[in-house]
Protein backbone atom coordinates (compact mmCIF):
# COMPACT_ATOMS: atom_id res chain seq x y z
CA UNK A 1 0.00 0.00 0.00
CA UNK A 2 3.16 2.43 0.04
CA UNK A 3 3.00 2.95 -3.50
CA UNK A 4 -0.66 4.36 -3.17
CA UNK A 5 -1.50 7.77 -2.61
CA UNK A 6 -4.16 8.54 0.28
CA UNK A 7 -6.67 9.91 -1.83
CA UNK A 8 -6.69 6.64 -3.82
CA UNK A 9 -6.58 4.47 -0.33
CA UNK A 10 -9.45 6.77 0.84
CA UNK A 11 -12.01 6.36 -2.11
CA UNK A 12 -11.29 2.38 -2.63
CA UNK A 13 -11.71 1.73 1.44
CA UNK A 14 -15.34 3.76 0.74
CA UNK A 15 -16.12 2.13 -2.27
CA UNK A 16 -15.80 -1.27 -1.11
CA UNK A 17 -17.99 -0.71 1.75
CA UNK A 18 -20.83 -0.41 -0.64
CA UNK A 19 -23.13 -3.57 -0.86
CA UNK A 20 -22.11 -6.26 -3.59
CA UNK A 21 -18.49 -3.97 -4.18
CA UNK A 22 -15.10 -5.73 -3.29
CA UNK A 23 -11.70 -4.27 -3.11
CA UNK A 24 -11.19 -5.38 -6.02
CA UNK A 25 -13.75 -3.86 -8.09
CA UNK A 26 -13.54 -0.94 -5.82
CA UNK A 27 -9.98 -0.34 -6.70
CA UNK A 28 -11.25 -0.28 -10.34
CA UNK A 29 -13.73 1.94 -10.03
CA UNK A 30 -11.31 4.47 -8.80
CA UNK A 31 -8.54 3.96 -11.38
CA UNK A 32 -11.35 4.69 -13.70
CA UNK A 33 -12.62 8.08 -11.79
CA UNK A 34 -8.87 9.01 -12.03
CA UNK A 35 -8.54 8.22 -15.43
CA UNK A 36 -12.31 9.82 -16.29
CA UNK A 37 -10.87 13.55 -14.94
CA UNK A 38 -12.04 15.93 -12.75
CA UNK A 39 -15.10 16.38 -14.37
CA UNK A 40 -16.67 12.54 -14.24
CA UNK A 41 -15.28 12.38 -10.16
CA UNK A 42 -17.06 15.95 -9.58
CA UNK A 43 -20.31 15.29 -11.09
CA UNK A 44 -20.11 11.63 -9.26
CA UNK A 45 -19.28 14.18 -6.16
CA UNK A 46 -22.37 16.09 -6.17
CA UNK A 47 -24.79 13.32 -7.50
CA UNK A 48 -23.82 11.52 -4.24
CA UNK A 49 -24.33 14.91 -1.65
CA UNK A 50 -27.96 15.99 -3.17
CA UNK A 51 -28.82 12.22 -2.76
CA UNK A 52 -29.49 13.37 1.05
CA UNK A 53 -29.91 17.21 0.43
CA UNK A 54 -32.56 16.54 -2.28
CA UNK A 55 -34.65 13.88 -0.69
CA UNK A 56 -37.08 12.87 1.93
CA UNK A 57 -38.83 10.47 3.56
CA UNK A 58 -42.79 10.59 2.33
CA UNK A 59 -44.44 11.10 5.68
CA UNK A 60 -47.49 9.23 4.17
CA UNK A 61 -46.10 6.20 2.84
CA UNK A 62 -42.56 6.24 3.64
CA UNK A 63 -41.39 6.19 0.09
CA UNK A 64 -37.98 8.20 -0.33
CA UNK A 65 -38.98 11.22 -2.77
CA UNK A 66 -38.32 14.51 -3.69
CA UNK A 67 -41.16 16.45 -1.71
CA UNK A 68 -43.27 15.35 1.07
CA UNK A 69 -45.79 13.98 0.56
CA UNK A 70 -44.56 12.07 -2.48
CA UNK A 71 -45.56 12.24 -6.33
CA UNK A 72 -48.10 9.27 -5.70
CA UNK A 73 -49.47 9.99 -2.30
CA UNK A 74 -50.44 13.61 -3.93
CA UNK A 75 -51.90 12.56 -6.94
CA UNK A 76 -55.83 12.84 -6.52
CA UNK A 77 -56.04 10.73 -9.64
CA UNK A 78 -54.80 7.66 -7.82
CA UNK A 79 -57.12 5.63 -5.37
CA UNK A 80 -56.56 6.20 -1.93
CA UNK A 81 -58.97 2.82 -1.02
CA UNK A 82 -56.33 0.64 -1.82
CA UNK A 83 -52.43 0.19 -0.16
CA UNK A 84 -50.01 -2.15 -1.59
CA UNK A 85 -47.35 -2.65 0.72
CA UNK A 86 -43.73 -3.62 -0.43
CA UNK A 87 -40.33 -4.04 1.52
CA UNK A 88 -38.12 -1.39 -0.77
CA UNK A 89 -38.36 1.75 -2.61
CA UNK A 90 -37.08 -0.01 -5.87
CA UNK A 91 -40.36 -2.79 -5.04
CA UNK A 92 -43.02 0.37 -5.85
CA UNK A 93 -40.86 1.08 -9.06
CA UNK A 94 -41.11 -1.55 -10.22
CA UNK A 95 -44.82 -2.18 -9.67
CA UNK A 96 -45.33 1.38 -11.49
CA UNK A 97 -43.42 0.04 -14.36
CA UNK A 98 -46.68 -2.08 -15.15
CA UNK A 99 -48.60 1.04 -15.03
CA UNK A 100 -51.47 -1.51 -13.47
CA UNK A 101 -51.77 -0.02 -10.35
CA UNK A 102 -53.91 2.86 -9.68
CA UNK A 103 -53.70 2.57 -5.74
CA UNK A 104 -51.06 3.88 -3.10
CA UNK A 105 -47.86 2.21 -1.75
CA UNK A 106 -46.36 1.75 2.02
CA UNK A 107 -42.74 1.62 2.01
CA UNK A 108 -41.62 -0.90 4.80
CA UNK A 109 -38.33 -0.77 4.60
CA UNK A 110 -37.41 -4.38 5.02
CA UNK A 111 -38.97 -7.17 6.14
CA UNK A 112 -39.14 -9.32 9.30
CA UNK A 113 -35.73 -11.10 10.61
CA UNK A 114 -35.63 -12.67 13.79
CA UNK A 115 -31.73 -13.73 12.71
CA UNK A 116 -31.27 -9.62 11.98
CA UNK A 117 -33.14 -8.14 15.05
CA UNK A 118 -35.72 -6.90 12.77
CA UNK A 119 -39.03 -6.64 14.10
CA UNK A 120 -42.53 -5.12 13.37
CA UNK A 121 -40.76 -2.08 15.61
CA UNK A 122 -37.90 -1.38 12.84
CA UNK A 123 -40.19 -1.83 10.12
CA UNK A 124 -42.45 0.73 8.97
CA UNK A 125 -45.18 -0.43 10.28
CA UNK A 126 -47.05 1.49 13.17
CA UNK A 127 -47.15 4.34 10.38
CA UNK A 128 -49.54 2.19 8.47
CA UNK A 129 -51.64 1.27 10.79
CA UNK A 130 -52.24 4.84 11.41
CA UNK A 131 -53.09 5.28 7.93
CA UNK A 132 -55.73 2.24 8.10
CA UNK A 133 -56.89 4.05 11.33
CA UNK A 134 -58.45 6.85 9.31
CA UNK A 135 -61.01 5.21 7.84
CA UNK A 136 -60.57 5.43 4.24
CA UNK A 137 -58.89 2.18 3.08
CA UNK A 138 -60.89 -0.97 1.59
CA UNK A 139 -57.64 -3.35 0.75
CA UNK A 140 -54.06 -3.64 1.48
CA UNK A 141 -52.24 -5.74 -1.18
CA UNK A 142 -49.11 -7.33 0.43
CA UNK A 143 -46.61 -7.37 -1.94
CA UNK A 144 -43.60 -8.54 -0.23
CA UNK A 145 -40.67 -10.93 -1.44
CA UNK A 146 -42.12 -14.28 -1.78
CA UNK A 147 -39.32 -15.74 0.59
CA UNK A 148 -39.78 -17.14 4.07
CA UNK A 149 -39.40 -13.68 5.69
CA UNK A 150 -41.56 -12.29 3.23
CA UNK A 151 -43.81 -14.25 3.80
CA UNK A 152 -43.35 -14.10 7.55
CA UNK A 153 -43.96 -9.82 7.09
CA UNK A 154 -47.02 -10.75 5.13
CA UNK A 155 -48.10 -13.05 7.94
CA UNK A 156 -47.68 -10.49 10.41
CA UNK A 157 -49.27 -7.33 8.38
CA UNK A 158 -52.53 -9.56 7.78
CA UNK A 159 -52.98 -10.61 11.47
CA UNK A 160 -52.69 -7.25 12.59
CA UNK A 161 -54.75 -5.95 9.63
CA UNK A 162 -58.06 -8.38 9.33
CA UNK A 163 -59.70 -6.78 12.37
CA UNK A 164 -59.68 -3.43 10.94
CA UNK A 165 -62.06 -4.99 8.74
CA UNK A 166 -59.89 -4.36 5.72
CA UNK A 167 -59.69 -6.72 2.99
CA UNK A 168 -56.21 -8.16 2.74
CA UNK A 169 -54.81 -9.76 -0.45
CA UNK A 170 -51.01 -11.20 -1.02
CA UNK A 171 -49.54 -10.83 -4.73
CA UNK A 172 -50.72 -14.21 -6.84
CA UNK A 173 -47.77 -17.16 -6.28
CA UNK A 174 -46.97 -19.37 -8.96
CA UNK A 175 -44.93 -19.71 -12.21
CA UNK A 176 -43.00 -16.86 -13.27
CA UNK A 177 -43.37 -16.11 -17.23
CA UNK A 178 -40.62 -17.29 -19.55
CA UNK A 179 -39.74 -20.27 -16.61
CA UNK A 180 -39.86 -23.80 -17.81
CA UNK A 181 -42.01 -25.95 -15.87
CA UNK A 182 -39.32 -28.82 -15.26
CA UNK A 183 -37.22 -26.64 -13.22
CA UNK A 184 -40.20 -25.69 -10.84
CA UNK A 185 -39.56 -26.66 -7.38
CA UNK A 186 -42.51 -28.45 -5.49
CA UNK A 187 -43.98 -25.33 -3.49
CA UNK A 188 -43.97 -22.81 -6.80
CA UNK A 189 -45.94 -25.43 -8.53
CA UNK A 190 -48.08 -26.65 -5.73
CA UNK A 191 -49.18 -22.78 -5.53
CA UNK A 192 -49.61 -22.35 -9.41
CA UNK A 193 -51.97 -25.53 -9.03
CA UNK A 194 -53.64 -23.72 -6.18
CA UNK A 195 -54.14 -20.54 -8.02
CA UNK A 196 -54.79 -21.58 -11.03
CA UNK A 197 -57.60 -20.22 -13.53
CA UNK A 198 -60.48 -20.38 -15.99
CA UNK A 199 -59.42 -18.96 -19.29
CA UNK B 1 -9.51 -28.22 3.51
CA UNK B 2 -8.57 -29.39 -0.14
CA UNK B 3 -11.52 -30.01 -2.68
CA UNK B 4 -12.67 -30.95 -5.76
CA UNK B 5 -13.11 -27.75 -8.55
CA UNK B 6 -16.68 -29.29 -8.34
CA UNK B 7 -18.64 -31.06 -5.61
CA UNK B 8 -21.97 -32.37 -5.08
CA UNK B 9 -23.23 -32.05 -1.13
CA UNK B 10 -26.20 -31.32 0.79
CA UNK B 11 -26.63 -28.40 2.24
CA UNK B 12 -29.19 -26.41 4.79
CA UNK B 13 -29.39 -22.47 4.13
CA UNK B 14 -28.10 -20.69 7.35
CA UNK B 15 -28.15 -17.08 5.95
CA UNK B 16 -28.60 -15.05 2.96
CA UNK B 17 -27.67 -11.42 1.67
CA UNK B 18 -28.95 -9.80 -1.14
CA UNK B 19 -24.99 -8.99 -3.60
CA UNK B 20 -24.93 -7.00 -7.19
CA UNK B 21 -28.09 -6.88 -9.41
CA UNK B 22 -29.69 -10.49 -8.74
CA UNK B 23 -26.94 -12.21 -7.13
CA UNK B 24 -27.11 -13.68 -3.70
CA UNK B 25 -24.87 -14.76 -0.83
CA UNK B 26 -25.91 -17.86 1.49
CA UNK B 27 -23.79 -18.87 4.28
CA UNK B 28 -24.71 -23.15 3.73
CA UNK B 29 -24.08 -25.49 6.03
CA UNK B 30 -23.01 -29.05 4.91
CA UNK B 31 -22.25 -31.95 6.58
CA UNK B 32 -18.57 -30.81 5.68
CA UNK B 33 -18.99 -27.42 7.69
CA UNK B 34 -20.10 -23.75 7.10
CA UNK B 35 -19.64 -22.17 3.45
CA UNK B 36 -19.81 -19.33 2.29
CA UNK B 37 -21.37 -19.13 -1.87
CA UNK B 38 -22.52 -17.07 -4.19
CA UNK B 39 -25.87 -18.35 -6.35
CA UNK B 40 -25.94 -15.70 -9.33
CA UNK B 41 -29.02 -14.21 -10.39
CA UNK B 42 -31.04 -16.33 -7.73
CA UNK B 43 -33.36 -13.13 -7.02
CA UNK B 44 -34.95 -13.13 -10.66
CA UNK B 45 -38.23 -14.95 -10.79
CA UNK B 46 -36.83 -17.13 -13.55
CA UNK B 47 -33.89 -18.36 -11.75
CA UNK B 48 -33.65 -22.45 -11.81
CA UNK B 49 -32.43 -22.17 -8.35
CA UNK B 50 -34.38 -19.59 -6.71
CA UNK B 51 -37.02 -22.45 -5.42
CA UNK B 52 -34.56 -24.63 -4.11
CA UNK B 53 -32.41 -22.51 -2.17
CA UNK B 54 -34.34 -20.31 0.00
CA UNK B 55 -33.85 -19.48 3.84
CA UNK B 56 -34.18 -22.95 5.80
CA UNK B 57 -34.47 -25.17 3.26
CA UNK B 58 -32.04 -28.58 2.98
CA UNK B 59 -31.11 -29.31 -0.68
CA UNK B 60 -28.36 -31.47 -3.30
CA UNK B 61 -26.13 -28.32 -4.63
CA UNK B 62 -23.28 -28.60 -6.98
CA UNK B 63 -20.72 -25.79 -5.84
CA UNK B 64 -17.83 -25.11 -8.04
CA UNK B 65 -14.56 -23.26 -6.72
CA UNK B 66 -14.05 -19.61 -7.60
CA UNK B 67 -11.48 -17.44 -7.09
CA UNK B 68 -12.99 -15.66 -3.96
CA UNK B 69 -16.32 -17.70 -2.99
CA UNK B 70 -17.67 -21.16 -4.50
CA UNK B 71 -20.28 -20.95 -6.82
CA UNK B 72 -23.58 -22.72 -6.35
CA UNK B 73 -24.30 -24.31 -10.17
CA UNK B 74 -27.31 -26.15 -9.51
CA UNK B 75 -30.02 -27.14 -6.76
CA UNK B 76 -32.45 -29.27 -5.78
CA UNK B 77 -34.47 -28.85 -3.08
CA UNK B 78 -34.87 -31.69 -1.04
CA UNK B 79 -37.63 -30.15 1.93
CA UNK B 80 -38.54 -26.65 2.15
CA UNK B 81 -39.74 -26.91 5.76
CA UNK B 82 -42.85 -25.45 4.67
CA UNK B 83 -44.26 -25.88 7.87
CA UNK B 84 -42.12 -22.53 8.58
CA UNK B 85 -43.98 -20.89 6.23
CA UNK B 86 -47.61 -19.34 7.31
CA UNK B 87 -46.28 -19.32 11.25
CA UNK B 88 -44.47 -17.06 12.59
CA UNK B 89 -43.67 -18.37 15.70
CA UNK B 90 -42.07 -21.62 13.75
CA UNK B 91 -39.94 -19.63 11.75
CA UNK B 92 -38.43 -17.61 14.84
CA UNK B 93 -37.61 -21.27 16.20
CA UNK B 94 -35.55 -21.76 12.92
CA UNK B 95 -33.80 -18.65 12.76
CA UNK B 96 -32.76 -19.31 16.90
CA UNK B 97 -31.25 -22.17 15.34
CA UNK B 98 -29.50 -21.16 12.73
CA UNK B 99 -28.14 -18.34 14.76
CA UNK B 100 -26.88 -20.76 17.47
CA UNK B 101 -25.34 -23.05 15.10
CA UNK B 102 -23.50 -20.22 12.99
CA UNK B 103 -22.02 -18.87 16.40
CA UNK B 104 -21.07 -22.24 17.72
CA UNK B 105 -19.39 -23.87 14.27
CA UNK B 106 -16.34 -22.13 12.72
CA UNK B 107 -15.97 -21.29 9.46
CA UNK B 108 -15.16 -24.88 7.70
CA UNK B 109 -15.15 -26.84 10.16
CA UNK B 110 -16.16 -30.61 9.79
CA UNK B 111 -19.12 -31.53 11.69
CA UNK B 112 -21.46 -33.73 10.15
CA UNK B 113 -23.21 -34.23 13.60
CA UNK B 114 -23.73 -30.49 14.08
CA UNK B 115 -25.54 -30.90 10.02
CA UNK B 116 -27.42 -33.54 11.30
CA UNK B 117 -28.92 -32.12 14.56
CA UNK B 118 -29.90 -28.80 12.43
CA UNK B 119 -31.54 -30.49 10.12
CA UNK B 120 -33.63 -32.63 12.74
CA UNK B 121 -34.23 -29.09 14.71
CA UNK B 122 -35.46 -27.72 11.43
CA UNK B 123 -38.19 -30.77 10.79
CA UNK B 124 -39.23 -30.55 14.39
CA UNK B 125 -40.11 -26.94 14.63
CA UNK B 126 -41.72 -27.22 11.23
CA UNK B 127 -44.18 -29.94 12.65
CA UNK B 128 -44.10 -30.70 15.86
CA UNK B 129 -46.23 -29.79 18.57
CA UNK B 130 -44.13 -28.70 21.49
CA UNK B 131 -41.56 -26.14 20.32
CA UNK B 132 -40.20 -25.35 23.37
CA UNK B 133 -39.40 -29.33 24.16
CA UNK B 134 -37.20 -29.52 20.61
CA UNK B 135 -35.50 -26.11 20.91
CA UNK B 136 -34.29 -27.01 24.86
CA UNK B 137 -32.76 -30.74 23.12
CA UNK B 138 -32.05 -28.66 20.48
CA UNK B 139 -29.61 -26.45 22.60
CA UNK B 140 -28.44 -29.09 24.64
CA UNK B 141 -27.43 -30.94 21.75
CA UNK B 142 -25.40 -28.52 20.16
CA UNK B 143 -24.03 -27.14 23.63
CA UNK B 144 -22.94 -31.29 23.86
CA UNK B 145 -21.02 -31.74 20.47
CA UNK B 146 -19.35 -28.26 21.04
CA UNK B 147 -18.04 -29.40 24.00
CA UNK B 148 -19.58 -27.47 26.70
CA UNK B 149 -22.35 -29.29 27.59
CA UNK B 150 -23.90 -28.33 31.27
CA UNK B 151 -22.92 -31.08 33.82
CA UNK B 152 -26.32 -32.69 35.69
CA UNK B 153 -25.47 -35.86 36.74
CA UNK B 154 -22.07 -34.70 39.54
CA UNK B 155 -21.51 -31.70 41.40
CA UNK B 156 -19.46 -29.32 39.26
CA UNK B 157 -17.78 -28.11 42.29
CA UNK B 158 -16.65 -31.58 44.37
CA UNK B 159 -17.85 -34.26 41.83
CA UNK B 160 -20.28 -35.43 44.52
CA UNK B 161 -22.70 -37.51 42.24
CA UNK B 162 -26.40 -35.20 42.16
CA UNK B 163 -29.42 -36.84 43.93
CA UNK B 164 -32.85 -36.06 43.32
CA UNK B 165 -32.75 -32.92 46.27
CA UNK B 166 -32.31 -28.70 46.53
CA UNK B 167 -29.59 -28.84 43.83
CA UNK B 168 -28.43 -25.44 42.42
CA UNK B 169 -27.02 -24.81 39.08
CA UNK B 170 -24.11 -22.57 38.28
CA UNK B 171 -23.76 -20.81 35.05
CA UNK B 172 -20.34 -20.32 35.14
CA UNK B 173 -19.22 -23.59 36.04
CA UNK B 174 -22.01 -24.90 33.68
CA UNK B 175 -23.58 -27.40 35.67
CA UNK B 176 -25.50 -28.69 39.12
CA UNK B 177 -24.25 -28.40 42.60
CA UNK B 178 -24.72 -30.53 45.24
CA UNK B 179 -26.63 -28.84 48.55
CA UNK B 180 -23.72 -28.85 50.23
CA UNK B 181 -21.71 -26.50 47.48
CA UNK B 182 -24.77 -24.86 46.51
CA UNK B 183 -25.05 -22.36 49.14
CA UNK B 184 -21.30 -21.86 49.16
CA UNK B 185 -21.42 -20.48 45.56
CA UNK B 186 -22.67 -16.53 44.92
CA UNK B 187 -25.12 -16.58 41.89
CA UNK B 188 -25.65 -20.30 41.77
CA UNK B 189 -29.56 -19.97 41.21
CA UNK B 190 -31.84 -22.57 42.43
CA UNK B 191 -33.80 -25.24 40.02
CA UNK B 192 -36.87 -27.10 40.46
CA UNK B 193 -36.65 -31.35 41.21
CA UNK B 194 -39.18 -31.04 38.13
CA UNK B 195 -37.07 -28.97 35.83
CA UNK B 196 -34.12 -30.80 37.36
CA UNK B 197 -35.26 -34.04 35.73
CA UNK B 198 -35.81 -33.27 32.86
CA UNK B 199 -33.21 -31.52 31.98
CA UNK B 200 -31.04 -35.04 32.77
CA UNK B 201 -33.69 -36.63 30.70
CA UNK B 202 -32.95 -34.44 27.41
CA UNK B 203 -29.27 -35.43 28.23
CA UNK B 204 -29.69 -38.63 28.44
CA UNK B 205 -32.43 -39.68 25.70
CA UNK B 206 -32.99 -39.87 22.59
CA UNK B 207 -35.56 -38.29 19.62
CA UNK B 208 -38.22 -40.90 20.05
CA UNK B 209 -38.31 -40.71 23.90
CA UNK B 210 -38.18 -37.15 24.12
CA UNK B 211 -40.73 -36.94 21.70
CA UNK B 212 -43.28 -38.73 24.25
CA UNK B 213 -42.60 -36.00 27.06
CA UNK B 214 -45.17 -33.97 28.05
CA UNK B 215 -43.83 -30.76 29.90
CA UNK B 216 -45.70 -28.28 32.39
CA UNK B 217 -45.69 -24.90 31.50
CA UNK B 218 -43.36 -23.46 35.00
CA UNK B 219 -40.78 -26.21 34.03
CA UNK B 220 -40.40 -24.84 30.50
CA UNK B 221 -40.49 -21.73 31.50
CA UNK B 222 -37.73 -22.23 34.04
CA UNK B 223 -35.36 -24.35 31.62
CA UNK B 224 -35.51 -21.87 29.06
CA UNK B 225 -34.52 -19.52 31.08
CA UNK B 226 -31.81 -21.63 32.56
CA UNK B 227 -30.35 -22.70 28.94
CA UNK B 228 -30.65 -19.18 27.63
CA UNK B 229 -28.61 -17.84 31.13
CA UNK B 230 -25.98 -20.26 30.49
CA UNK B 231 -25.35 -20.09 26.56
CA UNK B 232 -25.29 -16.25 27.08
CA UNK B 233 -22.65 -16.63 29.27
CA UNK B 234 -20.91 -19.18 27.31
CA UNK B 235 -21.48 -17.04 23.73
CA UNK B 236 -20.58 -13.93 25.75
CA UNK B 237 -23.65 -12.31 24.34
CA UNK B 238 -27.18 -12.33 24.06
CA UNK B 239 -28.73 -14.11 20.94
CA UNK B 240 -30.72 -11.59 18.38
CA UNK B 241 -33.37 -14.51 17.91
CA UNK B 242 -34.07 -15.31 21.49
CA UNK B 243 -34.75 -10.91 21.89
CA UNK B 244 -37.21 -11.57 19.44
CA UNK B 245 -38.66 -14.68 20.26
CA UNK B 246 -39.41 -12.49 23.64
CA UNK B 247 -40.65 -9.67 22.06
CA UNK B 248 -42.67 -11.32 19.77
CA UNK B 249 -44.50 -13.85 22.25
CA UNK B 250 -46.07 -10.75 23.98
CA UNK B 251 -48.35 -9.95 20.98
CA UNK B 252 -48.69 -13.96 19.74
CA UNK B 253 -50.21 -15.02 23.20
CA UNK B 254 -53.09 -13.95 22.09
CA UNK B 255 -53.60 -16.57 19.90
CA UNK B 256 -51.11 -18.73 20.27
CA UNK B 257 -51.40 -19.93 23.92
CA UNK B 258 -49.33 -22.89 25.10
CA UNK B 259 -46.88 -23.73 21.55
CA UNK B 260 -44.18 -22.78 23.00
CA UNK B 261 -44.85 -18.64 23.33
ZN1 LIG C 1 -45.93 8.95 -0.42
ZN1 LIG D 1 -20.65 -30.38 45.71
Amino acid sequence: MTAMPKAVGRLIDGLSRLPGIGPKTASRLTYYLLRAGQGEAEALAEAMLSLHQETVLCSVCCNISEADPCAVCGDQQRSQETICVVEEPLDVVAIENTGSYKGVYHVLHGHISPMERIGPDELRIQQLVKRLERGSVTEVIVATNPTLEGDATAIYLARLVQPLGIRVTRLALGLPRGGDLEYADRMTLAEAIAGRRQI
Amino acid sequence: MPRPRVYRTEAVVLRQQDYGEADRILTLLTPGGKRTVLARGIRRPTSRRAGHLGLFHRAEVMLAQGRQLDIVTQAESLDAHEGLWHDLLRFTYASYAAELVDLFLPEEEENPAVYDLLTLALEAFASEDDLRLWARYFELSLLQLAGFHPEFFQCVNCGATIEPGPNRFDVTQGGLLCPRCGPEVAGARTVSLGTQKVLRYLASHDREAIAQLGIRDATHREMEELLHAFLQYTLERELKSTAFLRRLRSELSMYEKGRGA
